[in-house]
């Protein structure tokens, strides 16, 4: 090994330190991988470096939707669909149009507000005002209606509102570098607070019928929720920003390391800004369906939704420390606890185990990639000992 | 504190009698994946000596501490602490044998005091079983004093000097009855005074029977102050000299093992129009008044000590700090202040000098870092799309003969070389007009690091402008056309290749001899 000119010390194939050691081996011992070509490339003078390894990208990667279907992401919606068959399957009236309708407009709210906390919880923060700015909305909502405003001015007025909450938000974290946590844990009191400054103990209950009528009604027979359209819209939207845009890009950067973000000129205030906006508005859309949904505005509307909706998020897949995560995923976390619930309520289980298998699963999700990784990581470390030195 | 038994230190007296072998290492192996980081690491450290551990970056000299202090196991190798023979699994063991390391920036509990620092985890005890904070405070103030230091026992650690806390670290190595006390690159972030205290510390040391391995870049330091010196060179142990025979030169052509000319293959190149011209650029405190220019062919290199400002002035150009005056243009337009993505549009390319944090992403696949300078540009009506990141990375992963077992797989799973060359690749597929590469090779394999080189030289001959900052001097002397000295966060010497010698940038490098002149 005191070879001097070092061409010793460099590449050993065998000695990949990837999860998928037994794979590259397998790779770089076939014919086809020595890629003549590529040494030939090779200046006269070089060192053998690349002679006895792979070149970058020489097994293809998968792309598209083999990517998503194939990948870590994936789990979640396979499960979702081992729940779904099996509710079909044993419990009685569960595959009817009526469930459809019935567990989407229950789902819709925490499904709205998922999408842009996915973007959040990726990017490395976390926002936990989301169900009092819902609230906020709604309780504006009841009274500026019953001051009389015309209901269009009221709805614009109320997504405004989110907006500037959002805001709030984003101009304390993002600019001013403060903790999301601490910050958002405020304003979960404060905006809460403030619905119930807006509206009190009070219950506004008489908006347009028309409207309410159209916020529960279905698409012909199928039990669709008419505003599952719009809900698709958005879901689309998020997916897109997320998946395949330069912006969606840098939030898994920024996510994962900040610092690194910022050298490939990322702006990372600015992005985490526009996020808060995004959860603010979003957030705002929930409080104008739940209000309306239920054609009651009052101010403790969607409490409490804040932690359904991270629930889900991470259920979906989404790391908790950031830069991991999917929109499908997380839209089947999102069915998942709204396909159990309504499983087990119409099996007649009562509320309170409810929320003891939804936490359980919750901590079932984040534990068992964990416990994944630690297997693979004994396995790996075992072979690479039982591996003769290079 | 270590009693030798009855045998005078007489390390420096080459006719000394006994030597006690204290700690001996000999072909230790370590590697890390496909990485070799240690190919025959030896050291042989006798009692009442100060050892000098030297060699280029890179050349083992932090893989060998680590196994000294048991945070690195071994894969093969002997290894014995007073004869005995030693398999450290952890940091513990290394402790317990009397293995003490004082790191260049120690981590002490900034809330506690200095006493309770030097025995935490094994405070005396008084009556009841509570801690004793008496007995404390004397045995941390005997300690200082057998050190010649005064420090306060009762402040707390908060808002001390490296320096102190260096002490601090030393205090308590001594209080753990360390016999081998290792130092790594102590004096990087000390003035000039305090290398003269610490010093005379471990002179002290010396004296009363410790075995001291001393790991330094700084020549004067080596010879000034050590005993004996061991010579690595790419993981391997190269040769253990007494200091007195030998000469820095003699050093610096084993540390090296070859000439520098044949290292750095540095080709003649056209020097085109002036690609980026910095004027005034100032930031009180950290840099003043930097005035230079970078052709279009050219490599220039921003060389001095580490914490001269080098890198300050790199990220101010680049945008990621603020600057408070002065200006910064790229082909004769100014850019603005504290705007990466500007800087970046403008043709500017930066490899940042700490890979792991800054450079790459270090859990985002191969592909998706090498692609993600080009997320914009690779973008169709604003959206991007999977095959077109890997075809990017594909195109340059090539070009650069990157190696990897899967685009998918995370950076981290790279070697450091490697890790290097994706850098390098995302900020080429740019098609950057200005290159900045802060420590181009840190940390990587000798094979890899020439490949690096080369490159480097090769985009000179293309065109591409090139800043480069440096603390490997033979890198700075090999590669470079003009070279740049900054000390104390002023451009200090500016000296063309023929100018540039190690003694030429030592000299503009380091107040000491600026003064004497």
């Amino acid at each position: 090994m005191s070879d001097p000119t070092g061409s010793g010390t460099i590449v050993h194939p065998d000695g990949e330190p990837s999860e998928t050691a037994a794979k590259g081996r397998r790779m770089t011992a076939s014919p086809g991988s020595t890629r003549p070509g590529t040494e030939k490339r090779q200046k006269p003078g070089r060192r053998g470096a690349a002679d006895t390894s792979t070149v970058l990208a020489v097994p293809k990667g998968r792309t598209g939707a083999a990517r998503i279907l194939l990948g870590r992401d994936a789990v979640m919606i396979y499960v979702l669909l081992v729940v779904v068959l099996y509710a079909c399957i044993v419990i009685p009236r569960f595959a009817s149009p009526v469930t459809v309708g019935f567990l989407l407009l229950d789902v819709i709210p925490t499904l709205l507000i998922a999408l842009p906390m996915t973007l959040v919880i990726i990017s490395g923060e976390i926002d936990l005002s989301v169900a009092s700015i819902a609230g906020l909305t709604s309780a504006l909502m009841g009274v500026l209606w019953q001051g009389g405003m015309p209901i269009a001015l009221v709805l614009v007025i109320c997504v405004l509102a989110g907006l500037v909450a959002g805001a709030f938000n984003g101009v304390l974290i993002a600019y001013l570098g403060l903790p999301s946590l601490a910050v958002t844990i405020g304003t979960l009191a404060l905006f809460r607070g403030l619905a119930l400054v807006v509206i009190g103990d009070n219950a506004v209950a008489n908006f347009p019928p028309g409207l309410t009528a159209f916020f529960t009604s279905k698409i012909g027979g199928t039990g669709i929720p008419t505003v599952m359209v719009g809900v698709v819209v958005l879901i689309v939207a998020f997916a897109i920003v997320l998946h395949f845009t330069p912006f969606g890009r840098g939030l898994f950067a920024l996510g994962y390391s900040k610092e690194a973000a910022t050298f490939v000129g990322i702006d990372v205030a600015r992005s985490k800004f526009l996020l808060y906006l995004a959860t603010g508005t979003v957030s705002a859309l929930a409080g104008i369906y739940w209000t309306l949904r239920y054609s009651s505005a009052r101010s403790d509307n969607a409490s409490g939704l804040e932690l359904a909706v991270i629930a889900a998020v991470l259920l979906g897949g989404v790391s908790i420390f950031g830069g991991k995560g999917s929109i499908p995923g997380v839209l089947a976390g999102v069915l998942l606890i709204g396909t159990i619930n309504y499983a087990l309520k119409l099996d007649r289980v009562s509320e309170v185990v409810l929320i003891i298998v939804t936490g359980s699963l919750l901590i079932i999700s984040v534990v068992a990639p964990n416990v994944a990784a630690a297997i693979k990581q004994a396995r790996h470390s075992r072979r690479v000992r039982s591996a003769p030195l290079p | 504190m270590t009693h030798l038994d009855g045998r005078e230190s007489g390390a420096t007296d080459p006719n000394a009698p006994v030597r006690r072998s204290v700690l001996t290492l000999r072909g230790a192996l370590k590697t890390f994946g496909p990485v070799v980081a240690l190919a025959d690491g030896t050291i042989d450290l006798v009692a009442g000596e100060i050892h000098a551990l030297v060699g280029e970056n890179g050349a083992g000299k932090s893989t060998l501490v680590k196994i000294l202090a048991g945070v690195h196991q071994p894969d093969a190798g002997e290894f014995s602490v007073d004869g005995q023979a030693v398999s450290f699994r952890n940091v513990a063991d290394s402790k317990a044998a009397g293995i003490s390391v004082i790191y260049q920036e120690p981590t002490l509990f900034p809330d506690l005091t200095v006493a309770e620092n030097i025995f935490i985890g094994r405070q005396p005890k008084g009556r009841f079983g509570l801690i004793s904070r008496a007995e404390m405070r004397r045995r941390a103030k005997d300690l200082f004093d057998q050190l010649g230091v005064p420090i306060d026992p009762d402040r707390v650690a908060e808002g001390l000097s490296i320096a102190d806390q260096q002490i601090i670290e030393i205090a308590k190595a001594i209080s753990l009855d360390a016999r081998v006390l290792v130092m790594d690159e102590p004096t990087a972030a000390l003035s000039g005074v305090e290398v003269e205290r610490l010093f005379a510390v471990a002179r002290r040391l010396r004296d009363a029977g410790s075995g001291i391995l001393f790991i330094s870049h700084r020549f004067d330091e080596v010879f000034g102050l050590c005993d004996r010196i061991t010579v690595m060179r790419d993981g391997t142990y190269i040769a253990t000299h007494e200091t007195p025979a030998m000469t820095v030169e003699a050093i610096v052509r084993e540390m090296v093992g070859r000439d520098i000319d044949a290292l750095f293959p540095k080709s003649e190149t056209e020097r085109g129009d002036v690609v980026l011209r910095v004027s005034g650029l100032t930031r009180p405190g950290v840099f003043h008044d930097i005035d230079f220019e970078v052709r279009a062919g050219e490599i220039v290199a921003l060389s001095g000590l580490v914490g001269a400002g080098r890198t300050e002035v790199a990220r101010a150009v680049f945008g990621i700090d603020r600057y408070e005056s002065g200006t910064v243009e790229m082909l004769g337009q100014k850019l603005r202040s504290k705007d990466p993505r500007a800087s970046i549009d403008a043709g500017i390319g930066f490899v940042p000098e700490d890979r792991r944090k800054q450079g790459l992403v270090m859990e985002l696949s191969v592909e998706r870092n090498a692609a993600l300078t080009l997320r914009h540009s690779l973008a169709k009506f604003g959206l991007i799309s999977t095959r077109a990141e890997r075809e990017a990375a594909e195109t340059w992963g090539k070009r650069l003969q990157v190696k990897s077992s899967s685009p998918e797989h995370p950076v981290s799973t790279l070697s450091g070389g490697n890790q290097q060359k994706v850098v390098l690749a995302k900020w080429l597929a740019t098609d950057p007009k200005l290159l900045i590469i802060d420590e181009p090779t840190r940390g990587i394999d000798v094979g890899t690091k020439s490949e690096v080189h080369r490159l480097i030289s090769e985009l000179a001959g293309r065109g591409i402008a090139i800043l480069m900052i440096s603390s490997e001097l033979p890198e700075v002397l090999g590669m470079a056309d003009r070279v740049l000295v900054m000390r104390e966060g002023r451009i200090t010497g500016r000296l063309d290749r023929s100018e540039a010698t190690a003694e030429t940038v030592m000299h503009a490098a380091t107040a000491a001899l600026e003064s004497s002149r």
